[in-house]
């Protein structure tokens, strides 16, 4: 019997040995340890001998029993470790420099830039006003200080409509409406009057790389009672050095605008040489970039404040001028081209 | 405006101060000034005055001279010239050897067989004029030899004002004012203009002058006589030369050297042709020839000078051929007058013809000038002309006075208005330099406004502030933030709507922004066969073709489908911008602001480009507003939109645009194989719609039981309504899963979701809930299939 035995483990052992799958091993463990197993058999067979000998015997059987067991329990863990191994090694290596899949949405480009503006303009604490396209010969010129007879209102400047109203030539037609909402919030509430408003501005012109017929404006207005100079170079500093993301150095000269007085136009240092003078700014170092100034006071009186009480400033920022230095758009036209090839460029820009 | 400095050093001593560092300085305090500085004479050294002494003809050449000419200290060189004016004991320009003519060093050089040892010069090589016609002719009584830059003004500085700064600033269109910009900025005196005293000429007859028009604000003239001089001193042709005037003859010349010293346009008249002189404006319309020699009409609106009713010049634009100077010219009558600034705005764009003299009328010019302007005529006429007889008083018809200004401000207003502090004394130096008068009583300013500036610059309080700022200096400012309270600031609820849905649609759609102008592209329109929407109209712009306001963003959208075509087999627009909708009951226009977006694709069905489309508003809405949307069937109400398909887009029982396939023709133009959907939505109706918010439920813990029917039905509204009508609280969820077509017709299958939030739901009860859904379809002859 104990022959048995040795034959048997030796019969495993070599089995065990031949085992690649985990279902060759579960035909082994089937095959002596099942039911019906070889080992399960040996068992049956200890009916036939004495008590002495079963006792010696049973402990011999059970032994191999445990012994099989171990050994297909380590055989498992060992094919498993196996089968991993071989899925990991069957991973093939991706070919990362393969071209990615870019195609995506885009924004208009004075959208990216007119956020940039909005947003730095709302953490400065200004409401971002919105306006008609088409408005009043009173709101773009009668209520700025703009007289019956200057060129800016000559019929090859403004598009006129039929029914005597026009496209607004700049934002500032949007001024008088901001003054008048917000005035009474001023006067009685002692709250300042900063508001920004872009819009789309229109000029009967003929168009070329540099000129367009239609183009983006940011106006910007503050009103309270000691609002200076001084304040208003403070702000356009600040906000332009935003707008750039880089310290701008700013200066103002003497600039002829009806609706401010003084009215200034505004350079900044040149943001290709930095102010050292460069092909770009025509060797002067300066770049003119918006006009500025202090709200006249028959502006302010048309938008029902009282001038003696409070001054305020005013500038004007192109914001095609603005997209177009940004990103390098050389011809305006571009911009109202809808050509997506050049369009799809301008995801967005945070 | 071109300056010149050697002009102004007529009125400003500028003895040691830098010429660039004054006109930068000029740049930032008074007026733009060009980039460009020119440096007159720069480049000229060498050139001496020299007498031709012998001329002979070349044996060969027929243009070449063989000249003896004397260059000084009785040196005689020999020169080769082809100058067709050489005369013995002619007095010229010449470039002796090692003279510098631009990047030209003069050398002795072989000409047709013979050296030349310099080079006798026109006034064009030396820069002084565009006079090339032959070598310069000098009748000035100077010493041969001597350098030509020790006798003429060849070296100067000149730089350009850009005009469009000056429109406010009628002193600055001639050299006194800038002078006296200049004087202030360098702190020098400002010199008093030299003329002469005109009283002396009081017991003289007076011109017979009558002013008949209000648009004539004055007329000042006085009579010469026996004028002999042709051609004006050398000085005075360079000056004008370098600043943009050619040349023409002594009076004409002298009238332009006025007006671009003082500012004030002037005219003279051939005595001979005008008696006197009448300003007025003529009934009917007539032409006229100015002295240009163009033929002009005239119409009753433009002011005339005139001879009896004989006309003789547009007031203030141009004058006359007929009573122009000429050649035997010797008695003339001078005008220097003030005419309405608009009035000669008008009408000079009226005739389409804009002069020296216009520009500066139409900027309302100080009426104070005109006998100033005579006064320093007179002293040059008869400096440069001896023989000159004045044979007139000043005649100086003052029919308009302009209205003196004074402005009283204190200290406080000025700090209030700059931010800073400037003293009183700052103040008061800047404003007296600039020629206001200026009282200070403790911290009060009375301050009159000079003629020159009180015609329409300075009439305010704030006009004073910008004359001490800029001579202040802007760059010497401290700069300031505010101190006022905070407020929040809200974003604007159509803002906020317009940047989501710019967000959704081009981040989780991937459409294309663009921007498209707001007339319709009618040119575009007729390759595609779409026609123009009658609207309102623009009156005359620059471009024909730019007409007709857009109602609708859609067909100029489908134009720009058109150029991109070939750009991706799929893509899709959008576009949120203004249109307008005709006019109301008060003649406004009715602007609106719409989102529009076209998709385009080569590769889906309409059908399924149609259900990309709603897809993308069903989601925009939600995200938006988390409120759904539904479609009702309408007409066609354009000819570019296909009859079918053609949906109003509904949110809240309120319409907020359209959704719609285009009319196959229009399809096809756009392209052949590419499929168009599109949809007009109204933001201000989006904006309007109540957002329902975030409506968080807890999840049930208790399962869901789902159950799915299939009904024979074309459409899934019926079937849609009817859950509706259900009304159930324990439907949770109903999705589409099959839509497929047999022998019995179209079939839908819907698999409807139930939970309950506190127990289990048993089978009855739900198939309870969808027997009543299969019930109301029933009746609606809608069958449960299977």
């Amino acid at each position: 019997m104990d022959e048995q035995i040795v034959q048997l483990r030796a019969q495993f052992e070599e089995k065990l040995a031949a085992v690649t799958a985990v279902a060759e091993l579960e035909e082994i463990r089937v095959g002596f340890l099942g039911k019906n197993g070889s080992v399960t058999g040996l068992m049956k067979e200890m009916g036939k001998l004495s008590s002495d000998e079963k006792k010696a015997f049973g402990q011999k059987v059970n032994e191999l029993k445990n012994f099989c067991t171990e050994k297909i329990s380590e055989k498992q863990s060992e094919l498993a470790r196996l089968e991993m191994e071989r899925e990991i090694n069957s991973m093939p290596e991706f070919d990362v420099a393969m071209p990615a899949e870019t195609k995506r949405g885009s924004y208009h480009p004075i959208t990216l830039v007119q956020r940039k503006c909005e947003n730095i303009f709302r953490s400065m604490g200004f409401a971002v006003e919105d306006y008609s396209e088409v408005v009043t010969d009173y709101e773009c010129f009668e209520a700025l200080n703009i007289p019956k007879f200057h060129p800016a209102r000559d019929m090859q400047d403004t598009y006129y409509l039929e029914n005597g109203q026009l496209l607004k030539s700049h934002t500032s037609a949007a001024q008088n409406a901001i003054y008048k909402k917000y005035k009474d919030a001023l006067i009685n509430e002692g709250k300042p009057i900063r508001a920004i408003f872009p819009g789309r501005c229109f000029r009967n012109e003929s168009t070329d790389a540099c000129h367009e017929n239609t183009f983006f404006q940011m106006e910007g207005v503050m009103v309270d009672k000691n609002i200076s100079i001084s304040n208003l170079i403070f702000f356009m500093k600040t906000m332009l050095s935003e707008v750039f993301e880089k310290d701008i150095k700013v200066r103002l000269r003497p600039g002829f605008f009806p609706f401010v007085e003084p009215g200034f136009e505004l350079d900044i240092s040149c943001l290709i040489c930095g102010g050292d003078g460069c092909p770009s700014c025509k060797h002067s170092g300066w770049l003119e970039l918006c006009p500025c100034g202090m709200i006249h006071p028959n502006v302010l009186i048309e938008g029902g404040i009282d001038p003696e009480e409070y001054t305020g400033f005013a500038f004007g920022l192109g914001l095609t001028r603005l997209a177009m230095m940004k990103y390098g758009i050389k011809d305006i036209r571009d911009l109202n081209g809808a050509d997506l090839v050049n369009l799809d460029q301008f995801t967005d820009d945070k | 405006m071109l300056i010149s400095i050697n002009w102004i050093k007529d009125f400003v001593d500028l003895n040691g101060i830098d010429i660039d560092e004054l006109i930068h300085k000029f740049s930032l305090s008074t007026a733009e000034v060009e980039n460009e500085i020119f440096y007159k004479g720069s480049d000229i050294s060498g050139i001496v005055v020299a007498e031709i002494k012998s001329v002979e003809e070349h044996p060969t050449s027929k243009k070449l001279h063989l000249l003896k000419v004397d260059i000084g200290a009785g040196e005689l060189v020999d020169v080769v010239c082809g100058a067709p004016n050489v005369r013995v004991g002619m007095k010229t320009a010449f470039a002796k050897l090692g003279a510098k003519i631009g990047e030209i060093e003069i050398a002795p050089r072989e000409l047709a067989g013979f050296t030349s040892c310099g080079m006798c010069c026109s006034e064009k090589e030396i820069g002084i004029s565009d006079d090339n016609s032959g070598i310069m002719d000098i009748t000035d009584d100077v010493a041969v030899g001597t350098d030509l830059k020790e006798i003429y003004e060849i070296d100067d500085v000149i730089f350009e004002v850009d005009n469009k700064s000056l429109t406010n600033r009628p002193d600055l269109w001639g050299h006194y004012g800038i002078a006296r910009e200049i004087a202030t900025l360098a702190g020098r005196p400002l010199k008093p203009v030299d003329g002469v005293d005109l009283s002396a000429y009081d017991n003289l007859p007076k011109i017979d002058i009558k002013i008949e028009d209000t648009l004539c604000k004055r007329y000042s003239g006085i009579r010469f006589e026996n004028i002999t001089r042709k051609v004006s001193p050398v000085n005075m042709r360079i000056r004008l030369f370098y600043c943009g005037m050619r040349a023409i003859n002594y009076l004409a010349d002298l009238t332009n050297y006025l007006m671009l010293e003082m500012g004030q346009p002037m005219h003279a008249f051939d005595s001979r042709k005008v008696e006197n002189i009448r300003v007025k404006r003529f009934e009917k319309p007539f032409q006229f020839k100015t002295l240009d020699d163009i033929t002009r009409d005239i119409d009753e609106n433009t002011l005339m000078i005139c001879n009896g009713d004989t006309p003789v010049a547009i007031a203030g634009i141009m004058g006359g051929l007929d009573s122009e100077i000429v050649d035997d010219t010797t008695s003339l009558t001078l005008e220097s007058a003030n005419f309405d600034a608009v009035s000669i705005r008008k009408s000079s764009s009226r005739l389409g013809h804009r002069t020296d003299a216009s520009m500066r009328y139409e900027k309302s010019l100080d009426p104070e000038m005109t006998t100033v302007a005579i006064s320093r005529f007179v002293k040059l006429l008869s400096q440069y002309d001896e023989g000159v007889k004045v044979t007139s008083s000043l005649t100086d018809e003052y029919a308009v006075k302009f209205d003196k200004v004074t402005l009283s401000f204190d200290k406080k207003f000025v700090d209030r208005y700059t931010g800073i502090e400037i003293s009183n004394d700052t103040i008061v130096a800047t404003l007296t330099a600039l020629g206001f008068g200026v009282t200070l009583d403790g911290d009060n300013f009375t301050v009159e406004v000079p003629s020159w500036r009180a015609t329409k610059d300075v009439t305010l309080k704030a006009d004073i502030i910008e004359e001490i700022t800029r001579i202040y200096g802007y760059d010497n400012f401290d700069v300031n933030t505010v101190a006022t309270p905070l407020y929040p600031v809200r974003m604007f609820a159509e803002k906020s709507v317009e940047e989501q849905i710019k967000d959704i649609l081009v981040k989780r759609f991937s459409l294309h922004e663009v921007h498209s102008y707001i007339w319709a592209y009618a040119d575009e329109y007729k390759k595609l066969g779409i026609e123009v929407e009658e609207n309102i109209k623009l009156c005359g712009a620059a471009n024909p073709n730019i007409e007709t306001i857009r109602r609708s963003l859609i067909p100029n959208q489908l134009c720009q489908l058109k150029i991109n075509t070939s750009y991706a087999p799929q893509f899709g627009i959008f576009e949120i911008a203004h249109v307008i909708d005709g006019v109301d009951e008060n003649n406004l226009c009715c602007e609106r602001k719409n989102l529009g977006i076209t998709l385009f694709s080569k590769t889906e069905s309409l059908e399924t480009l149609y259900f990309r489309m709603t897809n993308m508003l069903a989601v925009m809405v939600d995200d938006i507003k988390h409120k759904a949307i539904s479609y009702n069937a309408v007409a066609a109400d354009h000819g570019y939109v296909h009859p079918k398909n053609y949906n109003e887009i509904i949110c809240d029982g309120k319409v907020i645009g359209k959704i719609g396939l285009l009319y196959p023709t229009v399809q096809k133009k756009i392209d052949k194989k590419g499929n168009v959907v599109f949809a007009e939505l109204d933001i201000d109706a989006i904006v309007n719609i109540e957002n329902a918010g975030i409506k968080y439920a807890e999840t049930s813990k208790f399962p869901s039981i789902e159950v799915d029917l299939t009904f024979l039905s074309d459409k899934y509204a019926p079937i849609k309504n009817a859950i509706e009508e259900v009304n159930s609280e324990l439907i949770k969820n109903v999705s589409v899963v099959d839509i497929y077509n047999d022998e019995a017709g179209k079939a839908i299958t819907i698999r409807i979701s139930f939970v309950h939030a506190e127990r289990t739901l048993t089978k009855d009860e739900v198939m309870e809930i969808a027997d009543k859904i299969i019930a109301i379809l029933k009746n609606q002859g809608i069958a449960l299939k299977g």
